[in-house]
């Protein structure tokens, strides 16, 4: 069920769709945080935003507090300056893959100005050059503005530059849109927080800022909210392509959640990790393990917390994550959503504590 | 004539092209396109056994008329799939000099046969590539297309072969510039149709003759160099695009800037009194161009075009073009109309004198 009811009075939606339409860099959420606000509006207990600018959600007033964090950011680009010719020079936000950003469509700034981001036709260029990668401080965007003065008017310093890369069902199951990761996580939040009450849980749902760049928002978050425990809900590399070999494929799309055992950031609470595997064994629901043991989630920013939180990352399997079309499974998000429901229902009977 | 009017037309044909661009082979929906877009100002259309489009704008002189034809190219360049691999991946081979620095990630359409389907392209992601690896260019043979569909299914619906292009799309920038898949070349597509236009008002001694060339970009020039065989014209002009000036360049040496007018041709491909023609028209009309200098081959259809039928007299006129051979080339509307006029205000002129004065060279 991807649509999902948008209750009396507003008109139906699409909300995976609307979320990787939003534009949202680090440090500049506001959009992503208004879609999730429409939304939930009046249908949580309570919902604001932290000092930081994490979109919080709490359902009931159980005892036992859980967080379930997933992140509003995205990878992108920012404008840094202009220069004489009426370009705007950019500087990467988040970890891109540089290697994806000539020839590309962008829109720039709130007022989303149409703009691409050129390369020298390569026919001008000799062997060399024409091999070459081209890094960042090369490129620049082009919004057809002929000097400094007129660029300046489009685009001020620090204002943000995102893919103008379309949601799109490419067959019944997988979607293509920009900024999957971690749209999907905060359309699964959205779906777990939209659920009945649980009597004994306080569900701290959180929307987290600043993920891409080192795990800020999360960790503020559950400075502020003290959680028993945290999950966070992320998109994860699904490598299942041609040329990487089974051991590094780190996940294939269409197998089910994955459950990561370490990233770069944390080694994850063992028990929570067994306990969700063993959920999923039991109730049929598909899984894999995240086969990779880098990068980082908010999990790596919550762990470290207070006088330590156990936490675990649960993620969906995107392709090209960090590139302008990345590749999800409608399933996976489903299964994701069920894992974690089951982890909640088994939290709130006292079935498990970590 | 309001500007703001022409502008929108001018946009709406480039919408149209790029939307039916296609590799070689493929070029019979920009036929189609054609048929409709230049055919209001034309007295007979047809398509020729290679699959370039002919179309005649008949002269008001007495017969014999001396004929004057105008080649754009119809195709573009992209790729055909030249197998499906385990997983419903497509591998690819490239048509024409597609640009391999920014294959990665670009979305991209494949042709099938019951429809076209959303891709895009991937490679080994970046964490399980080396450092070295992350600093060159992906060679093609190992890039794919992900269709996000059941392996079965993209074994039964894309047989190898299948073309596969950018996704399509046509953004409006400021000061009238414009940036599209497939501008190359349905930016010089677009000026034939302006001088069209312009020529039913101001008359013209000639039979103006506009061909749409197919495979342009696979080499061999085969469409505009069968058509111009069998329309057999006086002279020609392929109006095609060159490289606008580009940020960060050197040398500004060979290209030329956005809005600044289009390029004539100099060189052993641009016969000099047909060339002179041009320059002469646009002085007097006050038309701004630039001059290419092109010393060998122009890389268009007018290289081709020149050594058929005994010989034709050949020009290239260029519209300038920014990130050539990328999804996002980009142009001024201005130099389409530019090009357009110079194009209909130099037919106007040619007539029999113009015509037996081509051979006579100093």
């Amino acid at each position: 069920m991807l649509r999902l009811d948008p209750g009396p009075g507003r008109p139906p939606s699409d909300l995976l769709e609307e979320l990787t339409q939003a534009c949202s860099l680090s440090g500049d959420e506001g959009e992503v945080r208004a879609v999730l606000r429409r939304w939930l509006g009046g249908t949580v207990c309570e919902l604001y935003t932290d000092n930081i600018g994490n979109l919080i959600c709490r359902r009931g007033q159980g005892p036992v507090r859980v967080i379930v964090a997933a992140h509003m950011d995205e990878v992108g680009l920012v404008v840094a300056g202009h220069d004489d010719s009426g370009l705007l020079r950019v500087k990467e936000s988040g970890g891109l893959d540089v290697r994806v950003l000539p020839g590309r469509a962008v829109l720039v700034g709130r007022p989303k100005v149409p703009g691409v981001i050129g390369a020298p036709a390569v026919h001008l260029l000799d062997e060399d050059e024409a091999e070459r990668v081209l890094p960042s401080r090369e490129l620049y965007v082009d919004v057809g503005a002929r000097s400094k003065e007129e660029a300046a008017e489009v685009a001020a310093p620090g204002d943000p530059v995102y893919f103008a890369t379309s949601f799109e069902r490419l067959s019944d199951r997988v979607v293509k849109a920009k900024a999957l990761d971690d749209r999907v996580g905060c359309y699964i939040l959205a779906r777990l927080l939209l659920d009945p009450e649980r009597e004994n849980l306080t569900l701290l749902g959180v929307f987290t800022v600043q993920e891409e760049v080192g795990l800020r928002g999360a960790r503020v978050a559950a400075q502020h909210l003290a959680p028993r425990l945290a999950l966070a809900v992320d998109g994860t590399s699904a490598a299942d392509v041609p040329g990487v070999e089974p051991p590094q494929t780190c996940t294939h799309l269409g197998r089910g959640p994955a459950v990561s055992l370490m990233d770069g950031t944390i080694v994850m609470h063992e028990r929570i990790r067994e306990h969700l595997v063993g959920l999923a064994r039991r109730h049929g629901v598909p899984w894999q393990y995240r086969r990779l043991t880098t990068a980082g989630t908010d999990a790596g920013g919550i762990f470290l917390e207070r006088t330590g939180i156990p936490a675990c990352t649960v993620a969906v399997p995107c392709r090209y994550i960090h590139s302008p079309a990345s590749l999800a499974d409608l399933d996976d998000i489903e299964h994701t959503l069920t894992l974690l429901r089951l982890l909640l229902d088994s939290l709130d009977k006292g079935e498990f504590e970590p | 004539m309001p500007v703001e009017v022409v502008l929108l037309d001018i946009l709406e044909f480039l919408r149209e092209l790029c939307r039916t661009a296609a590799v070689r082979g493929y070029e019979e929906p920009s036929c189609a396109a054609l048929g409709r877009l230049w055919g209001p100002w034309l007295d007979e259309t047809r398509t020729t056994r290679l699959g370039s489009f002919v179309g005649l704008a008949r002269g008001r002189g007495p017969e014999p008329r001396p004929r004057f034809a105008a080649v754009a190219h119809l195709d573009a360049v992209g790729f055909v799939v030249t197998r499906v691999e385990d997983g419903g991946f497509l591998r690819l081979a490239k048509v024409g000099g597609v640009d391999r620095r920014l294959l990665l990630g670009q979305e991209v359409e494949v042709l099938a046969p019951g429809g076209p389907l959303p891709g895009v392209i991937g490679a080994k992601p970046p964490h399980l590539s080396s450092g070295e690896e992350r600093k060159r260019v992906v060679p093609v043979e190992e890039l794919y297309v992900d269709l996000g569909l059941d392996p079965a299914v993209v074994r039964e619906r894309v047989p190898p072969g299948t073309p596969v292009h950018y996704r399509r799309q046509v953004l409006t920038l400021r000061n009238g510039r414009v940036s599209g898949t497939y501008l190359d070349d349905a930016a010089g597509l677009a000026v034939l149709a302006v001088a069209l236009e312009e020529l039913r008002s101001l008359g013209h001694e000639a039979d103006f003759i506009v061909i749409g060339s197919a495979g342009e970009e696979a080499g061999r020039f085969a469409g505009a160099v069968t058509a111009a065989s069998d329309v057999r014209p006086h002279a020609a002009v392929a109006v095609d695009v060159t490289f606008g000036s580009y940020p960060g360049q050197g040398d500004p040496t060979g290209t030329f800037p956005l809005g600044g007018g289009p390029a004539i041709g100099l060189g052993p491909n641009c016969h000099p009194i047909l060339t002179r023609l041009f320059r002469t028209v646009a002085d007097e009309a006050g038309i701004p161009y630039g001059l290419e200098v092109m010393p060998g081959s122009s890389g268009t259809d007018a290289w081709g075009v020149q050594t058929v039928c005994g010989g034709i007299p050949t020009a290239v006129l260029s519209i300038p073009l920014r990130y050539m051979h990328t999804p996002v080339e980009t142009v001024s509307l201005d130099d389409i109309r530019l090009a357009g006029h110079l194009l209909a205000q130099a037919a106007s002129r040619v007539d029999w004198a113009f015509v037996e004065g081509l051979s006579c060279f100093d």
